[in-house]
């Protein structure tokens, strides 16, 4: 191997890939070759990197310099001035609050020097395809030491000791789960791997296993070793093709090193994993529905007990971890309990991803210690608003979980931090909202997509959640009572206790938390007929200010009813009643002259 | 169009690639799914795959309606999947939607005239980062605005015609 001066890792994950990753590696390429550089400077293409709203990204190394948002251009000139000059091109450096150019390298600017790193200490680091990558960061150590110099117990014991909580949702203790399906009886047993994150506004998972599929790997083969399973699935979401295709190339080559297969690392222990490919069912994320799907059935859960860990994959004790719980599995084998331990707090050890969204600066995924502040989290990481407007709530956990007002902003981030205050941790999704984002829209929202995933089987979650999202429609409309809202709440409560599976039980969720921290708005919407944050079409009116209206047309040419009339260089009017309130017309004015106010300016109707 | 030989040759496949015998209903569906450009199985191709499997036709219709990524009717060439997640609807989703539906002419799951293009919904595709969010066949599109979604289209039109 040729020896290289430079390594270029460029970010291949998914939104550096749709904002036009392939164009500016294509561009790097070109330029090495035409200097005849291509030997001796390195290209990875890394899983994603975090920061998903800066892309496409690069760090180039050994100086560990950080390019953002990369043109093919831009890529060129980073050859000529970076690589051949040894001169960093400043245009295109991380930039901070006030847009300041921070000094590198990588490591110390704040969006990557807050996180600490083990679920995703891999993913934009390596090459995901190449297994030596993975084995040079200390992968397949700890399947080696689990079967060379540990019994199955000690393993399990080792995971219990940490204290790793099952990062799907739940929280529910790892260890005891894999002890649970290595006591149960049975000859044969089945290590699955729940790869079918479906919440909204959440994305580690995905991010790990086109990352860094190998610690998957690795960490269902040591979980198989500890509970005695033979064989292991991974099921995973048909939406996430480059995932699908990282993870067979993966499998390829951890057989062809031995670390899967018969007699794995000279082993007597025995273990391969296949994978199944989901088909569109949010409800296939619940586990008992999960192995439904992988028998090849209609997604549908069932009554629990008996848990899979009794009665799991056809009949026989299985064992099912989300990806981020399991890719933390092997850091813990390799350095041992205590060290997952100095992170997190007592009762949530570790860390967790979170995968930021909304109104957000840094929008991405971040790894960080359990028990940070959703200050430290939104604000210092995230980088606050981008627009400047009030951040309001954070809404966490999917459609399971709640929203949190900023007054609760410094509450630590943990299992039981979150649930006291009506959200829950779930998966990971922060979704940031400002004063734009009506809440009541948002609850309407999750419950809308609650209607169109519930898999039918029980009454109450099919039938109630969507009375639920008629009334929350009813109000969004503007003609929602007072009464709805209390039967909205006794609904919500009926769904959570009778419900047959975690999707319905926490369906209400999102109305509950709404209610409970914003009821004002609610009242606002049926009382007044006002939406607070001007987002609910029925009850806005988009108007002009004839003070500011310079009559420059650019609204009436761009208003897909022509509803808007006026003179060049004359004040123009909007005719409230063909109006559609698309709101075309805020968008392309340069004046600001057109605003939406609330409640909506009454048309006369003429008899 | 498959033959009921194809099919029997798609189910070998499938079994030699699995490493448990049982069920390979879904796992052969996504197969018989990729082979028609169409992006649909035919009822009377998944009527073979259960006999082949040994698995009754109510069971697979049963299977074939309830997941959202199996259809049983032709969809357009391309098939846009609009991220419907509440990210991209705080980030402007709502526009997008409208935009594409105009462009179309066409309401959710309904093809274009021309059997070019296919709209659907989507879970969450986890590109958040860059929301909005549509997936085209197997190609995301993220930052879009409503501007942006029509230039995809007008795009793929043109490229159509050539």
């Amino acid at each position: 191997m040729p020896l290289t001066t430079n390594t270029i890792l460029i970010c291949a994950g998914g939104a550096c890939v749709s904002a036009g990753e392939e164009s500016v590696k294509d561009a790097l390429e070109r330029k090495l070759k035409e200097y005849n550089l291509q030997d001796i400077v390195k290209i990875v293409e890394t899983g994603c990197m975090g920061a998903c709203s800066l892309g496409p990204i690069m760090v180039i190394y050994p100086e560990g310099v950080y390019y953002q948002k990369l043109t093919p251009e831009v890529a060129e000139k980073i050859v000529e001035e970076h690589i051949l000059k040894g001169r960093i091109v400043k245009s295109h450096l991380y930039k901070g609050e006030k847009g300041e150019v921070i000094p590198q390298p990588q490591e110390e600017v704040a969006f990557f020097s807050r996180q600490v790193k083990i679920a995703t200490r891999n993913v934009g680091v390596i090459n995901p395809l190449d297994i030596d990558e993975y084995i040079a960061r200390d992968g397949y150590f700890a399947l080696h030491k689990a079967l060379k110099e540990m019994t199955p117990e000690e393993v399990i014991q080792v995971i219990k000791d940490s204290g790793l909580r099952g990062r799907g949702g739940a929280g529910f203790p790892t260890g005891l789960k894999w002890e649970f399906a290595r006591k149960s009886p049975g000859d044969k047993k089945y290590m699955i791997c729940n790869a079918d994150e479906g919440d909204p506004g959440a994305f580690m998972d995905r991010s790990i296993l086109e990352g860094d599929p190998h610690s998957i790997i690795e960490a269902m083969t040591i979980a198989g070793y500890a509970i005695g399973a033979q064989k292991g699935f991974v099921y995973v979401r048909a939406e996430y093709p480059i995932a699908i295709e990282r993870l067979t190339e993966a499998l390829k080559q951890a057989r062809e090193y031995g670390f899967l297969g018969e007699n794995i690392l000279g082993t007597d222990f025995s273990f391969d994993i296949e994978i199944r490919i989901g088909a569109g069912a949010f409800v296939c994320g619940e586990e008992t529905a999960l192995m439904h799907s992988i028998e090849g059935k209609r997604g549908q859960p069932r009554v629990k007990p008996p848990f899979p860990a009794q009665k799991g994959l056809w009949g026989n004790p299985s064992n099912i971890n989300n990806v981020e719980t399991l890719s933390c599995v092997p850091p813990i084998i390799f350095h041992g309990p205590q060290w997952f331990k100095q992170w997190g707090t007592e009762k949530s050890p570790g860390t967790k991803v979170f995968a930021l969204a909304g109104k957000v600066k840094n929008t991405g995924l971040v790894e960080v210690p359990m028990g940070i502040t959703l200050r430290e989290l939104i604000y210092e990481i995230g980088g606050g608003s981008p627009t400047g407007k009030k951040i309001k709530a954070v809404q966490t956990g999917g459609p399971s979980g709640g929203v949190i007002p900023a007054e609760y902003f410094d509450t630590p981030v943990d299992f039981e931090s979150l649930t006291s205050l009506g959200a829950i941790i779930g998966s990971g999704g922060m979704i940031v909202l400002d004063e734009d984002d009506c809440m009541v829209d948002v609850a309407k929202f999750f419950l809308e997509f609650t209607v169109d995933e519930s898999c039918g089987k029980c009454t109450p979650c099919r039938e109630g959640t969507k009375k639920m999202y008629e009334i929350l429609d009813k109000i969004t409309n503007g003609e929602g009572t007072e009464e709805d809202l209390e039967t909205l709440e006794q609904l919500a409560y009926i769904i959570k206790d009778s419900s047959l599976c975690g999707l319905g039980q926490t369906a209400p969720n999102p109305v509950l938390s709404t209610l409970k921290y914003y009821r004002e708005e609610y009242l606002a919407h049926v009382r007044e007929g006002k939406c607070p944050a001007k987002k609910c079409k029925e009850l806005i009116s988009y108007v002009i200010d004839p003070e500011k209206c310079v009559g420059c047309t650019a609204c009436a040419r761009v208003c897909p009813v022509s509803c808007i009339s006026g003179e060049v260089r004359k004040v123009h009017t909007i005719d409230q009643e063909a109006c559609i309130r698309c709101g075309s017309c805020i968008e392309v004015c340069r004046f600001g002259a057109i605003s939406k106010v609330t409640p909506a300016v009454s048309v006369e109707v003429e008899e | 169009m498959l033959t009921k030989e194809d099919v029997k040759k798609i189910v070998n496949e499938a079994k030699t690639e699995a490493l448990e015998e049982q069920d390979l209903l879904i796992y052969t569906l996504h197969k018989i799914q990729d082979h028609y450009n169409e992006n649909y199985i035919p009822p009377e191709v998944a009527e073979w795959v259960g006999e082949e499997l040994n698995v009754t036709p109510a069971k697979v219709y049963e299977v074939l309606t309830f997941y959202t990524m199996f259809s049983t009717k032709p969809r357009g060439k391309y098939v846009i999947r609009v991220c419907t997640s509440l990210p991209c609807h705080v980030a402007g989703g709502r526009e997008i939607i409208n935009a594409l539906k105009d462009e179309l002419k066409i309401d959710w799951n309904q093809t274009t005239k021309d059997g070019l293009f296919t709209l659907e919904e989507t879970g969450c595709l986890g590109l958040c980062g860059v929301a909005p969010v549509i997936m085209i066949n197997k190609d995301f599109y993220g930052d879009l605005t409503p501007e942006k979604v029509r230039e995809i289209i007008r795009e793929l039109r043109r490229g159509d015609s050539e």
